[in-house]
């Protein structure tokens, strides 16, 4: 390998290999980041256009009017984040427990298979449940359990439900990989010197998977603060979240400065996710 | 019948504390069955009752009304809700919605499959300078929400064509070439990670060997490296595949008029009148895309065994 690395054509190869992808990226994905954080610094023209003069208006504007809105996100997205972390964790111990591989795969692939459904249409299946008319509320109807139906939809509740249908894969797999490879020796021994299972659960298993842990939770919390789709169809005007507010901002009576300035904000949120991750999210490092 | 040794154990067990042991073994047991069990019923619930009620025969999702497959005949016969002209229109909207799906699922599979292939091949055999930096940047995708993406995509696409206009006097319009150019940036990431993992397990003296023995460049590479590169592609490939299919948010900010893709026709349907037929388009959706899958992990599987 060393040997064949150090010819001369190789790192020309090479190069004229990575270029494509690399030009690719860089002019549909990094250079319109640029235009963005570009504009987000801009004043609105005619028709929402980024124009001169240089201002942090929309800063202003984005903490100002929409402050409430962000912390609203942030904490759906937290707030789904625990719930799928309180779902998630038991089931991948769970699954990592059984005996047999294929059983193993075949418990994952039934995590899985939800998650790679078009997720318009889980949304949408979730809706039919939920909803005014839905199963559940005639189910809770017939049994006497409530008098009215509930009204679930269009409230930052049902924002969190579609959330935690949507990615609580994502909390799983990272979860999983983590307690498959706990050595149990860890558990017995502290179970010899007399820890209970409780005990042996906070002070040692967990501890030994919070890498998993961390993982799942950015997994989450990433795609989470940046929703759209299920603010939009079950989170009604009380239930919006960021990626609402900048859709707002971009088409016919938009402001592209200010929805730009709101996108900044997402993706410093998003960044603030992404260090954690790095730092404490990965278990190859050791 | 007792032993020293547990004679010497015995004032040491605390009869309380064994019980109050044993009882939070007993919870954890029990929580441990019961709560896969509700998540299970959780994530596939919906997704049951959605089908099933694909055969009911009435319009609502909560009281059943008896079997039917007209729903269906409905959508192969064009006659979406009750026959009116302008719903035979919609399943129309519905053919050319699929239609397009497929033509941008098709071409940005094929491009960032050959990107991706390429630049694993690069960032794993080669040594240049940016290498690392090239490492983090195509992991950005990933993590960056579609709505910053998208959105910032228009953003720039509609300065582009406030250029052109301005130079050559043509106005350019969002439609396929937009949708495609972003599938493709998007899809590349996720190509590059599954065929270097491919590509991690992959022998380099099987390629030595063939150098040895005479072969170019080329030669090694499509008579030895490509092949065995081919599961791990194919993979790629279909991963890319279903996340263009499956692309709502940077899809709604770069398509055009008449390049309705088949999520943002099911979103345009939520959105507006959902008509009956949903339950039936949903529930073929979630057919093809459990076929999808499944030949998909069956690929990985048979790549990463041989």
């Amino acid at each position: 390998m060393a040997r064949r690395g150090s010819e001369p054509g190789e790192t020309a190869r090479a190069l004229g290999m990575a270029a494509p992808a690399t030009v690719w990226l860089v002019l549909f994905f990094l250079l319109p980041l640029v235009f963005v954080a570009v504009a987000s610094f801009m004043s609105r023209g005619t028709g929402g256009a980024p124009v001169p003069p240089v201002t942090l208006d929309q800063y202003e504007r984005t903490f100002t009017v929409f402050g409430p809105v962000i912390v609203r996100s942030v904490n759906v997205a937290l707030l789904t984040t625990v719930l799928c972390l309180l779902l998630g964790y038991p089931l991948a111990f769970f699954i990592s427990r059984r005996r047999d591989p294929r059983t193993r795969l075949f418990l994952l692939f039934l995590v899985l298979l939800p998650f790679w459904t078009n997720f318009l249409v889980r949304t949408y299946a979730l809706i039919t449940i939920v909803q005014r008319d839905g199963l559940l509320n005639s189910l809770l109807l017939r049994l006497g359990i409530t008098s009215d139906p509930l009204q679930l939809m269009f409230t930052p509740g049902a924002v969190v439900l579609g959330l935690v249908y949507g990615y609580l894969p994502f909390m799983v797999l990272p979860i999983y990989a983590s307690v498959e490879r706990l050595d149990m020796r860890f558990v017995e021994a502290a179970h010899d010197l007399g820890a209970n299972d409780a005990r042996a659960f906070f002070r040692v298993i967990l501890p030994l998977t919070l890498p998993g842990v961390i993982a799942g939770s950015i997994l989450v919390f990433i795609p989470t603060i940046g929703a759209f789709v299920t603010p939009d169809l079950m989170g009604g005007t009380r239930g919006l979240m960021i990626g609402n507010l900048i859709q707002s901002q971009f088409g016919g009576r938009g402001n592209v400065p200010l929805g730009s300035a709101i996108s900044m904000v997402l993706l410093a949120l998003v960044f603030v996710g992404v260090l954690i991750y790095t730092r404490w999210g990965q278990e190859d490092r050791q | 019948m007792t032993s020293p040794a547990a004679r010497r154990d015995a004032p040491a067990v605390d009869a309380g504390k064994v019980r109050r042991d044993m009882f939070v073994r007993r919870l954890g047991t029990v929580a441990l069955w019961l709560s896969p069990f509700l998540v299970y019923l959780f994530l596939w619930a919906p997704i049951v009752v959605l089908v099933v009620f694909s055969f009911n025969d009435g319009a609502s999702v909560s009281v059943w009304n008896g079997f039917t497959t007209r729903w269906y005949e409905n959508i192969i016969n064009n006659t979406i809700t009750a026959g009116t002209e302008a719903a035979r229109f919609q399943t129309g909207l519905l053919l050319r919605a699929v239609r397009n799906s497929l033509i941008v699922g098709v071409a940005a599979t094929l491009v960032s499959t050959a990107l991706g292939t390429m630049l694993a091949l690069a960032l794993s055999r080669g040594r240049f300078p940016g290498r690392r930096f090239l490492d983090s940047l195509f992991y950005l995708p990933v993590v960056i929400p579609d709505i910053t993406q998208g959105v910032s995509l228009a953003v720039f696409f509609n300065l582009v064509f406030e250029a052109v206009q301005r130079v050559l006097g043509v106005r350019l319009v969002p439609g396929f070439a937009t949708i495609i150019i972003a599938h493709i940036a998007f899809n590349i990431s996720y190509v590059l990670i599954v065929v270097r993992a491919r590509l991690a397990t992959m022998d380099p003296t099987l390629e030595e060997a063939a150098r040895d023995l005479g072969a170019n460049h080329r030669q090694t590479f499509w008579r030895v490296t490509f092949p065995i590169l081919m599961p791990g592609m194919l993979a790629g490939a279909l991963l890319a595949f279903t996340l263009s299919l499956d692309d709502f948010v940077i899809t709604f900010f770069n398509a055009g008029v008449g390049t309705t893709t088949l999520p943002l026709f099911v979103y345009g349907m939520l959105k507006q009148r959902v008509p009956p037929e949903i339950n039936a388009i949903s529930a073929l959706m979630i057919a093809v895309s459990i076929l999808l899958v499944g030949s998909s992990l069956l690929l990985q599987r048979r790549s990463s065994d041989g």
